[in-house]
């Protein structure tokens, strides 16, 4: 149980996916214009990210490892994950029009998402049995969700700010992301 | 690397690819939702701008409410005509025909006519700027304040600032809404594109007030009112209100007005015209009757002297 802690405070907080590991850039810039949307986002990344780490740490410990073909984790993991976005979004549409209706359009965005990957493979890595690999896949992707809505906010509140001419648009979005990287370093002596 | 070792990955890799496959296939028919082809047909015909100005969540969502009745097939204010008869063509139904309305900024109050309180450096925003004391620095505090929240907002780049104050491009408004609800002073609304004469003026203070910051506010005065033959304007709050479904666009109102603050067309112009020249004629015939008068006191003053001597 103390073990699952560690993992979960140490992937959300103190090695965070985007602002320490640099993974998820693209949404992470993309779609953090308005706190809605980036929730939006961040919720729909913890579905796939904790799905795909069950679904990828299984495939590899019943699949892979006894056909000792373990190097082909990174094609197989990108297959698997994009097959399985494709089919959550499918389920999604047909089952549940309402969840389908808030995450549906982002759920295409994330389907080769490198944070997605990313955990799938730091779970083969760290040679995570599969509950610990659940916990780090969700502990991973809320770090994300915090991230992106902080920077969400952030950009909400200096939408209207003067910036110089050479510092509007994504180049302020870049001194803010960094200056929260540094912000996030603060957590490093937790564990 | 030996040989078997490549076949191995490559047949790993198929199979998880073959069994992908077969299993989303499976999947795409189990779990496939059945779309009324009429609403991507009609999406198909729609802009894709999202921009809201039906009032439904986007294209895609008017799309669906036009194709199962809940939306009139010309519920899309930013398509044309061509448009709606091509959607009404899917429906089967006639299209009726829909007034096109633009938006139109009920303000006139440039630099030069309306004075400043104070000078404002802060954001170049309407909604920053407004929350300053007084409303903004605008003398009238019902004024366009001329930051451009409203030209931000528009998608279709119809709104600009023109000397200090928001105008309407009529061609390119699509009456989407968006500036209306950009706008803190609430100062913009949509009238019909064939109404010609509009009250550009929003301000509710007094006449006396009015006068004091801009000269082409409306003071209230009601000359308008009752000029009008249609009885189509009113005053209500010290500010004149054109009811677009009774004006005729006649232009009486537009020459009477005082301040000169509805908006002057052509026949406007024609009465004023008229006016000016029934003023000149009057004023000259009063010259002529003083001269005239003159003249002849002129004379009587001469008669005077010549009996006197």
């Amino acid at each position: 149980m103390g073990n699952l802690i560690i993992i979960a405070v140490g992937s959300a907080l103190v090695s965070n996916v985007v602002l320490s590991q640099f993974l998820g850039i693209c949404p992470f810039l993309g779609v953090s214009k308005k706190v809605d949307t980036a929730a939006g986002m961040g919720a729909a990344v913890i579905f796939v990210i904790t799905l795909a780490s069950a679904i990828t740490i299984v495939i590899y410990q019943f699949i892979m490892v006894p056909l000792g073909v373990e190097y082909l984790q990174t094609i197989v993991f990108i297959l698997v994950i994009a097959a399985l976005v494709q089919f959550v979004e499918m389920f999604l549409k047909k089952s549940m029009p309402s969840l389908y209706n808030a995450l549906g359009i982002y759920l295409p965005l994330i389907t080769t998402n490198c944070a997605v990957l990313g955990v799938a493979l730091t779970n083969v890595q760290e040679n995570y049995n599969i509950i610990e690999s659940i916990v780090n896949g969700f502990a991973t992707s809320v770090g994300f969700t915090i991230s992106i809505v902080i920077l969400a906010g952030i950009r909400e509140k200096t939408e209207y700010n003067d910036f110089p001419m050479a510092f509007r648009g994504t180049a302020i979005v870049m001194v803010t992301a960094s200056l929260m990287a540094i912000a996030f370093f603060g957590f490093s002596g937790i564990i | 690397m030996s040989i078997q070792a490549i076949i191995i990955a490559t047949v790993v890799i198929a199979a998880v690819g073959l069994f992908i496959g077969i299993f989303l296939g499976v999947a795409g028919v189990k779990f496939e939702v059945e779309v009324d082809e009429k609403a991507v047909a009609i999406r198909e015909e729609l802009p894709g701008a999202n921009c809201g100005g039906c009032g439904f969540a986007g294209c895609d969502a008017l799309a669906e409410a036009i194709a199962n009745g809940t939306a009139a097939v010309n519920a899309c204010p930013v398509c044309s005509e061509e448009v709606h008869n091509k959607i009404a063509e899917i429906m089967g139904v006639e299209a009726e025909e829909g007034v096109k309305m633009v938006a139109f900024v009920k303000c006139a109050g440039t630099c030069e006519k309306a004075k400043e309180k104070y000078t404002y450096t802060g954001v170049t925003n309407c909604e920053m700027a407004a929350a300053m004391a007084g409303g903004g620095p605008k003398g009238c505090s019902y004024g366009c304040l001329g930051y451009g929240s409203c030209v931000a907002a528009c998608p279709f780049d119809a709104i600009h600032v023109v000397d200090g104050v928001a105008v309407v491009d009529e061609q390119a408004c699509k009456a989407c809404s968006k500036c209306i609800a950009a706008c803190p002073k609430n100062l913009i609304e949509l009238v019909p594109a064939s109404s010609e004469c509009r009250v550009e003026c929003n301000s509710k203070d007094k006449g006396k007030d009015v006068n004091a910051v801009c000269s082409v506010g409306c003071i209230g005065c009601g000359i308008c009112e009752k000029q009008c033959p249609k009885q189509a304007i009113t005053v209500v709050d010290n500010v004149a209100h054109i009811d677009y479904e009774k004006c005729t666009s006649c232009g009486i109102c537009a020459a009477k007005c005082p301040k000169k603050c509805i908006t002057i067309n052509a026949k406007a112009k024609k009465i004023m015209e008229v006016d000016a020249k029934k003023k000149a004629e009057a004023a000259a015939k009063a010259k002529e009757a003083a001269a005239a008068k003159a003249a002849a006191k002129a004379a009587e003053d001469a008669a005077k002297e010549t009996t006197a001597e």
